[in-house]
């Protein structure tokens, strides 16, 4: 039976009116220091009472942030698209702890479908069949390559693929469009960086194809052929596919992609906020949350590290309100 | 087989009476029920809006209401509510069932389609409550078609009573 977000939709639509808007974000901006701008994010209703470091405020908020989801929505298996990336890092993590026989500390991400805690013993132990059953078998194929390699970068590729093929998978598997349209670009985002990536570095065709997964709107084969002969390739090859706005961005730098990226995602995601049903808001919310907090993350590090507002705004996303 | 014939007529009667206050009370419960839960999702952030959403929630509730006037005109005209039932022929019978069916079926998806907007208008105060009068009158609209059919079945209900068959 499908889930019923009616509840949810009308939560998140006041909990919109609340989102930081850009001019919000150019206050912060002009904020002589941290201090400042975490006053100013106290005033936005950030954080709690206590008091607490940038990083801390961070990462309640993106607590509160999927304290809220898990709230208003009954099942969240729906929404492991979005969770499912962070069990790949915490996996990734664990793996390269262990190997390395170094303590994980706080480098996992708790927001995941999995307990992070859970994935690293059962990566310790060698019990794969006690994680969920998308990282059972890239669990134990990373493991194995580097302990048999000690080569970081393989194991890496490993995770990655897999981490796209389940995207890709979830997207197939989905009937509703924003959630088909969120997994495509998320692996067709992850191939073109690849893409690039191996170009600048002359990686091996074998190589390439390795880490590139399949999806819909770009043609694999062609990609790794292009990424084989260079840069300069693979920006003409994306330039005849639905991508071609992000070849300007991806000729300024690999940030500049990134950014066209989230604004992209943030562009299709608009439509959401006038959509009173289904689960197309909730993920837009999601989204434009952890767009925002990405945002304050980028505007907290430069105030402490004393970057001029150029480098911020060249960074900054388009916010969702 | 003439005495069966004329208790099919008040079984119709009964039927139409029934299909009226059955089927646009079901619309409402479901209109009421949806735009509930959306109000119930607005007033756990903000409570103060309780009178504004409120209103959208009523708005699907009106179609029950036309139901029952109509089942309750029927049970009069055929006498059931006086105590004398009078004896009505198939036809007749029949007749007050398809005077019926306008706010049966209008009443019904006149009020499921009207919490959708109604579901939509909370969601718009909830942004912009100085907007209320025109989110309001957006889920109105959808009411408009439950009247003309009561208005129908009124007309036809009314009718049939004073026609000898």
């Amino acid at each position: 039976m499908q889930q019923d977000y009616t509840y949810a939709v009308a939560r998140i639509r006041f909990r919109e009116t609340k989102l930081l808007s850009d001019a919000d974000l150019g206050s912060l901006m002009a904020s002589k220091d941290v201090d400042s701008c975490i006053r100013l994010l106290r005033d936005k209703g950030w954080g709690d009472n206590s008091d607490c470091s940038p990083e801390e405020l961070l990462s309640l908020e993106e607590k509160k942030l999927w304290e809220l989801v898990a709230e208003m929505v009954d099942d969240m298996s729906e929404l492991s698209f979005l969770l499912a990336p962070n069990d790949f890092h915490n996996l990734k993590v664990a793996v390269k702890c262990i190997t390395r026989d170094v303590e994980p500390y706080d480098m996992f991400i708790t927001n995941a479908i999995a307990d992070p805690e859970k994935i690293y013993q059962a990566v310790k132990n060698r019990e794969y069949d006690e994680l969920p059953a998308f990282l059972q078998e890239p669990a134990k194929e990373a493991m194995t390559t580097l302990l048999q390699t000690s080569d970081g970068q393989l194991c890496d590729i490993i995770i990655d693929k897999a981490c796209m093929e389940y995207e890709y998978k979830l997207g197939k598997e989905s009937d509703n469009d924003i959630i088909r349209l969120y997994c495509e670009l998320f692996v067709a985002c992850a191939d073109i960086k690849i893409a690039i990536r191996c170009a600048k570095t002359n990686k091996g065709s074998d190589f390439i194809r390795r880490a590139l997964a399949e999806c819909d709107s770009l043609d694999i084969d062609r990609l790794c052929e292009t990424a084989c002969e260079g840069r300069d390739a693979v920006l003409a090859y994306l330039g005849t596919t639905e991508y071609r706005s992000a070849v300007d961005a991806i000729s300024v730098s690999m940030s500049s992609f990134e950014k066209w990226c989230d604004d992209y995602l943030t562009s299709v995601m608009k439509p959401q906020k006038w959509e009173p049903f289904g689960i197309g808001p909730v993920v837009a919310y999601i989204i434009a949350r952890q767009n925002e907090i990405k945002a304050v993350r980028m505007i907290l590090s430069a105030k402490l590290n004393d970057l001029p507002d150029e480098t911020i705004k060249e960074r900054l996303r388009d916010m969702y309100v | 087989m003439a005495e069966i014939l004329n208790n099919s007529g008040l079984f119709f009667a009964l039927l139409g009476a029934a299909v009226a206050t059955f089927l646009a009370g079901i619309g409402s419960a479901i209109g009421v029920g949806k735009a509930g839960v959306a109000a119930a999702g607005v007033l756990s952030e903000q409570p103060d809006l309780f009178g504004k959403v409120l209103i959208f929630q009523l708005l699907p509730a009106t179609q029950g209401i036309y139901g029952l006037l109509v089942g309750f005109l029927i049970l009069s005209n055929v006498g059931l509510l006086g105590g004398g039932v009078e004896e009505i022929s198939l036809l007749k019978g029949s007749l007050y069932f398809a005077a019926s069916l306008p706010i049966a079926f209008a009443g019904y998806f006149s009020a499921v389609h009207q919490s959708k907007c109604s579901v939509a208008g909370i969601g718009t105060v909830v942004k912009k409550p100085d907007q209320m009068g025109k989110a309001l009158i957006l889920p109105a609209m959808v009411e408009t078609y439950a009247i003309l059919a009561l208005l129908i079945s009124i007309l036809a209900v009314n009718g049939i009573s004073g026609i000898q068959v």
